[in-house]
């Protein structure tokens, strides 16, 4: 018996796969995003320390 | 070959739709506008990606408490006439998929949106769930009458949540919205009530119209609509209001009051003639009640930003 390219399983589950899928893939930008607005609106000298590295570098 | 598919060949497969069918959608709508609202009128500016991402996970949160609401409601749900097509009554999903699916979804979004705005915002967010799915949905829905008011505060949290995601605190505006909600709720489903007169009954769920008689229930609509036009009116000349909001609250709270003494001048016989014709028109007119008051809170909020809106 030959392989069979797609399983019966495959074709009923398509609809749900693709929707997990896309959210997943949409899960992972959302998250990318957030953590780059978050490290870019950071103000370091807000951080413990911040102060520190500020006065070294004047 | 083992098949390694739970369903067997020919019979329904849940789709992606199915479990998106869970979540309730149109309470999810509802969720998102008020939340959205909450956060944008608050004194504070929130990062366009941050404020998406926190009003995606407060509806994520809310659709799971939604989905462990249908699991919990499961048998009542299938007597229902209205609920009979549901995801779990009408077998297209097991109810256990759907206890997993509001379980983690309530996790995720939860911890996610402490991630995206502060833990008060996601102490909030489960707050809510737990309210709903377990305070309101497990207990005070097939235990009192008054299911439906104190129940009613689990939709009308997520402007407090919109308003915490911007400020990080509460405040008395956030309240005022909270309160909006809280006192349109039973108004709301009342007529729902009334006009889906078996449902409840069949259900044996103890709404007001089989504890106390519709009698009794045209009255409570009416007294609960003359406090809420009360607070939506005076919520006008607080800082979330303005002449927008006043003048749009000043005409649905006229037409609601004449809605809610229509409904309560009827007896049993007027309603079935016209097949609740006046109940109906108030149940629709409730929806845009409340759409409309957020909107005009909305529409104050983006002019204040112009230097206009407001008093």
């Amino acid at each position: 018996m030959g392989i069979r390219a797609e399983h019966e399983i495959h074709t009923r589950r398509r609809g749900r796969n693709l929707g997990v899928g896309l959210l997943l893939a949409g899960f992972v930008v959302l998250v990318m995003a957030l953590t780059f607005v978050k490290i870019t609106n950071i103000d370091f000298n807000d951080l413990p320390g911040g102060d520190i590295q500020t006065q070294e570098s004047n | 070959m083992t098949d390694t598919s739970t369903t067997p060949a020919g019979e329904y497969e849940a789709q992606f739709g199915d479990y998106f069918a869970l979540m309730k959608p149109r309470v999810m709508q509802l969720v998102v506008f008020t939340a959205l609202v909450g956060m944008l009128a608050a004194p504070n500016s929130v990062h366009p990606v941050v404020g998406f991402a926190s009003i995606l996970f407060v509806a994520i949160g809310a659709g799971a408490s939604g989905a462990l609401n249908m699991w919990w409601d499961a048998d009542i749900d299938a007597i229902m006439r209205r609920t009979q097509g549901r995801p779990i009554p009408s077998g297209r999903v097991q109810p256990g998929e759907a206890l997993a699916i509001g379980v983690a979804l309530s996790g995720m979004s939860v911890v996610m949106l402490g991630l995206a705005a502060n833990l008060l915002a996601a102490g909030m967010l489960l707050f809510t769930i737990l309210f709903y799915a377990v305070f309101y949905s497990m207990w005070l829905k097939r235990a009192t009458p008054q299911n439906i008011v104190i129940g009613g505060a689990a939709g009308a949290f997520p402007p407090v949540i919109g308003w915490i995601i911007a400020t990080g605190s509460f405040s008395v505006e956030a309240w005022l919205m909270f309160a909006l909600i809280f006192m349109w709720t039973p108004p709301h489903f009342w007529a729902l009530a009334l006009f889906m007169r078996n449902d409840y009954d069949d259900a044996k769920v103890p709404m007001l119209t089989v504890t106390h008689g519709r009698r009794s229930t045209r009255r409570h609509i009416l007294a609960y609509t003359v406090l809420l036009v009360i607070l939506a009116v005076g919520t006008g000349f607080t800082s979330i209001g303005g002449p927008i909001y006043l003048v749009t609250a000043g005409v649905l709270n006229l037409l609601f009051l004449i809605g809610a003494f229509r409904i309560w001048k009827r007896d049993e016989d007027d309603s079935e003639a016209d097949d609740f014709r006046v109940e109906r028109k108030f149940f629709r007119l409730s929806l845009w009640y409340l759409f409309l008051h957020f909107g005009a809170i909305l529409a104050e909020a983006t002019l204040r930003g112009y230097g206009m809106g407001g008093w």
